[in-house]
């Protein structure tokens, strides 16, 4: 099948609204007979299920958590983009868009991206109305703080907790379409499949996690938005249960899958302390407003601090190496995600990294204390102020903007960060990658829709920070609800779907046929013991850097790993009870799958883009000498991947990826 | 602690489903890390009972980082164990030593009724936001400019400091009542330090009430255990408020 980005016509400017001017509505009387599920609750499956529900269809929504209010959006800390120019700093939608596409690296699509920072004024608006207490100034107006990666001050928080207060806004619009009837809430349920009739998306499979009990759930359009896979690297920032079941088992049933390599390595985050360590904690981006990245200039330093005989402190201002300001002098420490991040490794393969295990650097923020101190002791016309009393006001703007995060820092690493440095290491954060969709978030099946961070569609190859939460909403407030209906139209005749068909039967059984091998089989391995082994291959062979023998070797790696999980996983327990064993097995099974045609993908993209960085694409001279090098006359397309048995069979597809309105350029960060 | 880490006895609360009777047993677990969060001290004795081919102990977890406000442990009598500030996930096996019997239950209230293990359905809480935790404006992205409600730095971070309640029910875990006040409390707040909240304030603080009512919960009696074991710090002062808005609905 060709790929049908379905992007309408005319000035970038105009296609949205064009758009919406001219698709086919739904009557409100007809919106009732029609059905829709959504799959995840997070900013995206959240917001959408609640904007479907007033508009009038009849949601199921379903998540696996025991609540929609738990989805792991809630952990996005540092904040939301909307192009506002509240500060005046030269902002505007086609600045954000532009900083979007040049932040994705030129790999995401221009008219998606477009639409999304036209929409995203409207978000900070429909949030402030629903109640979510952004931070503001004293004058009781909105505050922004900037991000990496881009020129102007357009993120909104609430503090730390950006995602929370923002998911929770999204749950309270579900609350009142719950308590309306509206939405037809289904917590601690895991999707299991999609059934497809005649073609089309017309419901799910989903187990009870409390009773085990397999269900059928119809629908005129099915709408995926269970989040990234950033679990196929076993450690990463996503929770424990994040999976890419759903967005997988829908691969298998006819949606492409794009872009599968394009992963990022979000450089603020705690380093590993042992074998046991079973997630990564972020520290949010926006840290690096205040902290300043550095490692020793020398080695014998860097050898006193492993062995415990210096402290960072000990070192002066010119025994340290600032290496994103030396290598960046532009952007210094607010150089994007993937450029930090492979700065950091490059320090600590070289050898300066600062802990034991030999992979951290420093983030400091003693100079942010000193600075915001000074400014303090001027406002309130404190004259010659002490050292101390330096320290101690700026220590209380320092723990007014970031405070929950320091003391999440100190909780788990026992050192306090405004003592010390902090200490940081990249860990995998965030897919770019997900289910290929065209500009009305339907993927390659009908009434199929995919959004927020399970599609691939707005960060081409490496997010910029606070825009994750940004395209969650839009996708779900803003975009989905006209474009589903554009599609719902047709199905207003249609009836209620029913259950008792053989599609259905069929669906139902591949479902209960797997989950029986699991709980039947003789094994002698847990399912950990393979998630770790996948993740480990991940990290090593397809991480921060790539290249084409790793990958050859992860490919054929997972393979094998896979026929080994088949044979000799071992899950305690029965199928219809409570058994988180068996619900892991199945999220590890379909990983053992994504990780390989990751690894294909990687093999396929010989260029370096965003997260995705291959060692033979390098600039070999001039200033950028070393740097990623991106191929834009082979590569600017996005690889979407039709499902044909085994991952290493998978068929590619390319969508050509056209920039009429921003040129192609090198990004430089300098 | 010597370099070996830690060997323990865990004196667990295993049911197998909510009809069942349930029963403290005892494992042991060895070289425990000092640095391991005390869930990953758990997922140790699960891949050791895995190995045994005996049932892992269910729980409760997901983000592992303490603001999804899944995890829910009530540890040697306290909920979420003996540190301050943080949630089961967040806590670390450092507050523990050598030797040591860890007691595990799961929270324990009329309304938090026993799934498996540990684990404990808090859909009531789930319920009592659907009886009025929201704003009813619709999702049209048509109301006005944000900054066309400016709302005082002190209101927007007093609502955001209620606002951090995660959840999870230590609260109403630790409470001799089992009261969900602090929780309630917290969540009138949010809206009622808003100038957006006030349409609906009055409806929206009887409904949230009688609906706390009607699940089970007890009432509250001051002995404010709920504000020391909470992971957010959620102050006291949202149960004051709460009570002075639903008095002022009911005058």
């Amino acid at each position: 099948m060709a790929l049908n980005s379905k992007v309408p016509q005319g000035p970038i400017k105009d296609k949205w609204t064009t758009y919406k001017d001219k698709i086919d509505l739904v009557n409100p009387a007809n919106k009732r007979l029609i059905d829709v599920i959504v799959v995840g609750t997070g900013l995206a499956g959240g917001s959408a299920a609640a904007t479907l529900a007033e508009l009038g269809y009849n949601v199921k929504a379903f998540c696996y958590q025991d609540s929609p209010r738990r989805a792991h959006s809630i952990a996005a800390q540092g904040g939301i983009n909307a192009a506002k120019n509240y500060q005046g700093d030269g902002d505007s939608t086609y600045r954000l868009f532009y900083d979007t596409v040049k932040g994705g690296d030129y790999r995401s699509r221009e008219a998606n991206v477009y639409r999304l920072a036209e929409v995203s004024a409207n978000i900070i608006d429909q949030c402030v109305a629903q109640g979510v207490p952004f931070a503001r100034d004293y004058g009781g107006l909105l505050d922004n703080r900037s991000f990496g990666g881009v020129l102007v001050s357009r993120t909104f928080y609430a503090k730390g907790q950006t995602g929370q207060q923002l998911l929770l806004g999204a749950y309270s619009a579900m609350n009142r379409q719950i308590a309306r009837g509206k939405i037809e809430m289904f917590n601690r349920h895991e999707m299991l499949d999609v059934v497809k009739v005649d073609g089309k998306a017309r419901g799910i499979i989903a187990r009870n996690l409390i009773t085990g009990e397999i269900e059928r759930h119809s629908a005129h359009a099915v709408v995926i938005a269970s989040g990234g896979y950033g679990n196929v690297y076993f450690l990463s920032t996503n929770a424990m249960g994040s999976n890419a079941t759903a967005a997988w088992k829908i691969h298998k049933k006819g949606a492409y899958f794009a872009n599968p390599c394009y992963t990022q390595i979000h450089p603020t985050c705690i380093p590993r302390s042992g074998d046991y360590q079973s997630k990564l904690t972020l520290m949010s981006e926006s840290l690096r407003n205040d902290g300043r990245i550095w490692v020793p200039k020398n080695m014998e330093d860097v050898i006193a601090i492993r062995e415990g005989k210096k402290k960072p402190t000990d070192l002066s201002e010119d025994e340290r190496d600032y290496y994103l300001e030396r290598r960046y002098p532009a952007f210094g420490n607010l150089v994007p995600r993937d450029v930090a991040s492979r700065a950091a490794k490059e320090r600590c393969d070289a050898g300066y990294g600062v802990n034991a295990t030999g992979e951290a650097v420093y983030l400091d923020f003693a100079s942010a204390i000193e600075r915001y101190g000074k400014e303090q002791a001027k406002i309130h016309n404190i004259e010659n102020p002490s050292k101390q009393k330096i320290y101690d006001l700026g220590k209380a703007i320092v723990e007014a903007k970031y405070g929950n995060l320091f003391q999440m820092y100190e909780k788990i690493v026992d050192e306090n960060p405004y003592e010390t440095p902090m200490m940081i290491y990249p860990a995998t954060h965030y897919t770019m990658g997900g289910v290929w969709v065209d500009y009305n978030l339907m993927t390659t099946v009908d009434g199929l829709y995919c959004i927020g961070e399970a599609n691939f569609s707005d960060h081409g190859a490496n997010r910029l920070g606070a825009s994750a939460l940004m395209q969650g909403l839009a996708d779900g407030y803003f975009v989905l609800p006209y474009t589903i209906g554009d599609y719902l139209a047709d199905e207003i005749r249609t009836g209620k779907i029913p259950t008792n068909t053989p599609e259905f039967d069929e669906a139902e059984k591949e479902v209960k046929d797997r989950i029986d091998f699991f709980v039947n089989n003789q094994g002698t391995n847990s399912v950990d013991y393979y998630h770790k082994k996948l993740g480990k291959i991940m990290w090593d062979k397809c991480g921060m850097s790539r290249n084409e023998q790793g990958l050859k070797e992860a490919m054929a790696e997972i393979k094998a790993l896979r026929e080994d999980f088949w044979k000799n996983v071992k899950v305690p327990g029965t199928a219809n009870e409570m058994n988180p064993e068996l619900e892991k097995a199945g999220r590890v099974a379909d990983f053992l799958e994504l990780g390989e045609l990751f690894a294909k993908d990687a093999l396929n993209r010989n260029e370096s883009c965003g997260g995705h960085f291959r060692e033979e694409s390098v600039e070999l001279d001039g200033e950028q000498k070393g740097e990623a090098k991106r191929n834009d006359k082979e590569y600017a397309y996005v690889a979407a991947w039709e499902y044909k048995g085994e991952p290493a069979d998978a068929v590619l597809h390319k969508e050509e990826l056209e920039f009429n309105d921003i040129e192609l350029k090198q990004r430089s960060y300098k | 602690m010597s370099e070996k880490g830690m060997n323990l006895t865990l004196r667990i609360w295993r049911q197998k489903d909510s009809n069942a009777k349930g029963q403290m047993v005892d494992y042991k677990v060895t070289e425990i890390s000092e640095h391991m969060s005390f869930l990953e001290m758990m997922d140790v004795l699960n891949e050791q009972l895995v190995a045994k081919g005996e049932e892992p102990v269910a729980f409760d977890h997901d983000c592992r980082e303490g603001i999804c406000g899944m995890c829910s442990m009530y540890i040697n009598g306290e909920a979420h164990g003996p540190d301050r500030g943080v949630t089961t996930c967040q806590l670390h096996m450092r507050m523990f030593k050598d030797g040591d019997t860890i007691t595990i239950e799961p929270f324990r209230a009329a309304a938090f009724p026993v799934i498996k293990d540990l684990v404990v359905d808090r859909t009531s809480f789930d319920r009592i936001q659907h009886a009025g935790g929201y704003i009813s404006v619709n999702t049209s992205g048509n109301t006005q400019d944000a900054n066309a409600l400016p709302i005082s730095k002190h209101a927007a971070d007093e609502a955001m400091d209620a606002a951090t309640c995660i959840g999870c029910g230590a609260c109403v875990a630790t409470c001799k009542n089992s009261s969900a006040m602090l929780f309630v409390g917290a969540k009138v707040s949010q809206y009622a330090l808003l100038p957006q909240g006030q349409v609906e304030a009055a409806d929206r603080v009887k409904n949230m009430v009688a609906q706390m009512d009607l699940e089970g919960f007890g009432n509250c009696t001051n002995t404010g255990a709920c504000e020391i074991e909470c992971p957010k710090g959620i102050s006291l002062e949202n149960i004051a408020r709460m009570n002075r808005e639903l008095m002022k609905a009911n005058i």
